[in-house]
C-alpha cells in the first residue's frame, strides 16, 4: 500500500522526502518576485528621468538646498521636510491619505498632474499609500497657506466641517532635536540620498528651535511641487 | 502515580498557543471596532497622539494578523503536524522558545505602535530590533516544524503539512527582503528601497502575507481540521496536489495588482493583474475540496457548530476569492482603488475566511487537547451566528461606501465639471462608518463569548481532573 504511486513519480518523491520538498518550494515561490522586483532596478523605463534629466534638480558646485526654487526638479529633502515627513510616517497619514495620482481625468482636475515614479526616488520608505479616507496629498504642495494647515492640523473640523481627522495639538508643542535630525539625514544618505556634507551642518542650524508643526507644514507645502508640469508630457 | 506520566504528544504549547490566540482575537478586534468608530466620530481620538487612529490603526492590523493569526497558525501547525505525523514536535525547547518570543514581539509591538515608532511601511510597522526578533522566531518554528515532519513515522507527507511548509519558506523571504533597513537609532530606521521598487517589494510582501499567511496557513489547517471534523476523508486527493502547486506558483505574482495606474510600470501591473484573474481557479480548487469533503453527509451541519464555522469559512473563502480578482481587473480596480471596497474585501477574507476557520479549528483543538466536550454547544452556536452576522453587516457597510465613494470622485455635472468635493464624500460616508462599526462591534461579541466558553470548558476540565484524582488517592 505504502509503495504504490497515486500521483506522479516526482509527485510522489516530494511527498516522501521533506527536503526535496521545501527545496522546490523555495525555488517555485522565489521566481515571481524576482521577475517582477529585480527588472524594476535596472531598466532605465522605470524612471522617468532617465529620459528626461530635467526631472532631477542639477545641483550646482556650492549651491545650498535652499537655492532650490519650486520647479526645478527633485532634490533631497531639506532638514526641515525631512523633520516633517518623519512626523507624517509616525503619526500614521499613509494610513488615510495617499500620495499618487493616477492617469485619470477626475484625478488631474482634482489632484494634478498624475506622479512620476522619480518623484519619490528619494523617499525611504515611498509613502503612496492605499487608502483615502482623506484626498490624495502628492501634489498639496503651495495648494493651502501656512497658516490654513495650522488650523487644519490642531483642529480639522474647524477648517472643514465634514472631515474625520484627528486633531493634532501635540504638534505645536514639541520642538525638533537638531543632532537628531541630523542623524536622520545621514541615515538617509547611507541608503542613497545624495546629502552633501555641507547640508548636515546648515540642516542643524535649521531646524534648531522648530516645532514639530513647523516642519510637517514644510513637508507638506513641498509635495508636488519639485518637477515643473507645464509643457511636458513625462510619459508615452 | 500518573501524573509522572508523560504525553504522547507535546501539547503543553499548543494549549498555550491556542488560548493565546482566542486572547488576541478579543483584543484585535476590539482595536478594530474603536478605530472604526473613530472614523465614523472623531471625537473618540481624544486629542491623545497614542490613541489617535494613525498610530492605532497598525496596532489592529499588528494585532489581528501577527498576534491572533500568528498564534492561531502555530498552535495549528504544531498539533497537527504531530497527529499527521505521528511523533511528538521534534524539540520542545524551540517550541518554547517560538512561544515566548512571538509573545514578547507582539508586547513589543504594543507598546511601541502606539509611541509612533514605525517603520511607516503598511502591514510592516514593526522597527526593525522587532523585525530581527519576528526572523528569528519564525525560522524556530519552521525548523520545528520540518524537522518534526523529517521524523515522522507515515510514509508520505500529509497535504495540510505541504500548505503550513509553503508558507514558512515564503514568509521567510517576504519578511527579510521588506525589512531590509538602515536604523537611525534603537527604534527609528530607513527602508534600502525607495519609490517605485520599494512599493512594489511592498506590496509583494503585502499581498503575499495574505496569500501565504493568511491563505496557505489557513488552508492548513482546513486540510486537518474539516476532515478531522467531519470524519471523513478529504474529497480529492489529485485536485489538493494540483491546487497546492498551482496556489504556491500563482500567489506570488499578485502583488503588482495592488499598483495599477500608479507609477510602477505598466508591464509588471498588468502582469500582476492577468495572473489574478487566473487565481480564481487554484483558489476555488480548495475551497470544493474543502466542501466536498462533506457530500453525504450534509446533515452534519444540522448539530454539529464546530463544523459550521468551518464550512461557513470556505463559502466566505470562496467569496472572496472571486472578489479578488474581479477587483484586480483593471476597469473595476480603476474605481474600487483608494476606496473603503478595499478596506471590505480584506475584511470578508480576515472576518468570514481567516477568523471563522480559525475558531472551528479552535473550538475543535479545545475538546481534543483538555479531553472534554465544549462547556456549551449553544454559545458555540450562538458566536457561529454573531460572526456570520458581524461579517455580513461590516462587508456590506464597506461594498456600500466603497463604490459609492468611487462615484462619487469621478462624477462630472453637465458643464463638465467635477460634481463633489473631497469633503462631501467624506460626509456621505457617515452612515456606513457607523453601520461598520456595529458589524465590527457584533463580530466582537462573538469573540468575547468564545473566549468565556473556552476559559469554562478549561476549569470544566480542570475541576474534573481534581475529582478523579482525589477519587483514585
Amino acid at each position: 500500500m505504502a509503495d504504490q504511486i497515486h500521483s506522479t513519480k516526482l509527485q510522489d518523491k516530494t511527498e516522501r522526502n521533506v527536503f526535496v520538498m521545501l527545496v522546490m518550494l523555495a525555488i517555485l515561490v522565489a521566481i515571481p518576485g524576482a521577475v517582477e522586483i529585480i527588472p524594476l532596478f535596472y531598466l532605465d523605463e522605470t524612471m522617468e528621468h532617465n529620459q528626461h534629466p530635467e526631472i532631477v534638480w542639477d545641483r550646482p558646485e556650492g549651491a545650498t538646498l535652499a537655492d532650490w526654487k519650486a520647479g526645478d526638479g527633485v532634490r533631497p529633502y531639506t532638514a526641515l521636510e525631512l523633520a516633517g515627513r518623519e512626523i507624517y510616517l509616525r503619526e500614521g497619514c499613509y494610513t488615510c491619505h495617499s500620495q499618487m495620482i493616477r492617469p485619470f481625468r477626475d484625478e488631474k482636475e482634482r489632484y494634478g498632474h498624475y506622479s512620476l515614479a522619480s518623484e519619490s526616488m528619494y523617499d525611504h520608505p515611498f509613502q503612496w499609500g492605499s487608502k483615502r479616507t482623506g484626498p490624495d496629498l502628492a501634489r498639496v504642495g503651495g495648494k493651502y497657506s501656512d497658516d490654513w494647515h495650522r488650523r487644519h492640523l490642531k483642529a480639522p473640523r474647524s477648517v472643514v466641517a465634514e472631515s474625520v481627522m484627528p486633531n493634532y495639538p501635540w504638534l505645536e508643542k514639541a520642538t525638533l532635536d537638531p543632532a537628531q535630525v541630523k542623524k536622520m539625514m545621514r541615515a538617509m544618505q547611507m541608503v542613497g540620498v545624495p546629502y552633501r556634507e555641507e547640508d548636515f551642518a546648515s540642516g542643524y542650524a535649521e531646524v534648531q528651535g522648530k516645532s514639530e508643526m513647523e516642519a510637517m507644514i514644510a513637508y507638506l507645502q513641498v509635495l508636488g511641487t519639485m518637477v515643473r508640469f507645464e509643457d511636458k508630457d513625462y510619459r508615452n | 502515580m500518573a501524573t509522572t506520566q508523560v504525553e504522547r504528544y507535546s501539547f503543553d504549547v499548543v494549549r498555550w498557543f491556542t488560548v493565546m490566540a482566542v486572547v488576541y482575537l478579543v483584543v484585535g478586534t476590539l482595536l478594530g471596532v474603536y478605530i472604526a468608530s473613530e472614523l465614523a466620530w472623531p471625537v473618540l481620538n481624544f486629542d491623545l497622539a497614542e490613541l489617535s487612529f494613525g498610530r492605532l490603526r497598525p496596532l489592529h492590523t499588528n494585532a489581528v494578523i501577527f498576534a491572533f493569526g500568528g498564534c492561531v497558525l502555530m498552535a495549528t501547525a504544531f498539533y497537527s503536524v504531530q497527529r499527521t505525523c505521528g511523533v511528538r514536535l521534534w524539540s520542545d525547547k524551540l517550541a518554547w522558545f517560538t512561544f515566548w518570543g512571538w509573545n514578547l514581539i507582539i508586547v513589543g509591538a504594543v507598546i511601541t505602535l502606539p509611541l509612533g515608532l514605525t517603520s511607516g511601511k503598511e502591514y510592516a510597522e514593526l522597527e526593525w530590533p522587532l523585525d530581527i526578533a519576528i526572523a528569528l522566531v519564525w525560522i524556530a518554528y519552521t525548523v520545528n516544524f520540518v524537522m518534526t515532519v523529517a521524523t515522522r513515522k507515515t510514509s508520505h507527507i500529509y497535504v495540510s503539512n505541504w500548505f503550513f511548509m509553503g508558507m514558512m519558506v515564503m514568509i521567510t523571504y517576504l519578511h527579510v527582503v521588506n525589512s531590509l533597513a538602515i536604523p537611525v537609532g534603537l527604534w527609528d530606521s530607513y527602508s534600502v528601497f525607495s519609490g517605485v521598487q520599494d512599493a512594489m517589494i511592498q506590496w509583494w510582501w503585502g499581498h503575499n502575507a495574505v496569500g501565504f499567511y493568511l491563505t496557505a496557513g489557513f488552508l492548513g489547517i482546513m486540510y486537518y481540521f474539516v476532515p478531522k471534523q467531519a470524519n471523513r476523508p478529504i474529497f480529492s486527493y489529485r485536485l489538493s496536489v494540483i491546487h497546492f502547486w498551482a496556489l504556491m506558483f500563482g500567489y506570488v505574482w499578485l502583488g503588482a495588482h495592488h499598483l495599477q495606474y500608479t507609477a510602477l510600470p505598466d508591464w509588471t501591473g498588468s502582469l500582476g493583474a492577468a495572473v489574478s484573474l487566473a487565481m480564481i481557479i487554484p483558489s476555488w480548487g480548495g475551497a470544493i475540496n474543502g466542501m466536498m469533503t462533506l457530500s453525504g453527509a450534509w446533515d452534519k451541519l444540522r448539530d454539529d457548530y464546530i463544523l459550521r464555522f468551518l464550512i461557513m469559512s470556505l463559502a466566505f473563502y470562496a467569496m472572496s476569492t472571486f472578489e479578488g480578482p474581479v477587483m484586480s481587473a483593471k476597469t473595476v480596480n480603476a474605481l474600487s482603488h483608494y476606496t473603503d471596497w478595499t478596506v471590505g474585501h480584506v475584511h470578508s477574507g480576515a472576518l468570514g475566511w481567516v477568523a471563522m476557520v480559525a475558531s472551528g479549528a479552535i473550538y475543535h483543538m479545545v475538546e481534543k487537547l483538555w479531553d472534554t466536550r465544549i462547556y456549551s454547544p449553544k454559545l458555540v452556536n450562538t458566536h457561529f451566528w454573531l460572526a456570520t452576522i458581524g461579517t455580513v453587516v461590516y462587508i456590506t457597510a464597506m461594498w456600500v461606501s466603497g463604490i459609492m465613494q468611487g462615484m462619487m470622485w469621478r462624477m462630472y455635472d453637465d458643464n463638465g465639471v467635477l460634481l463633489y468635493t473631497f469633503a462631501e464624500s467624506v460626509y456621505e460616508m457617515h452612515p456606513y462608518y457607523a453601520m461598520r462599526a456595529i458589524g465590527g462591534m457584533i463580530f466582537w461579541l462573538g469573540g468575547a463569548i468564545m473566549l468565556y466558553n473556552v476559559v469554562m470548558t478549561i476549569r470544566q476540565a480542570a475541576g474534573r481532573r481534581v475529582s478523579a484524582a482525589v477519587a483514585t488517592a
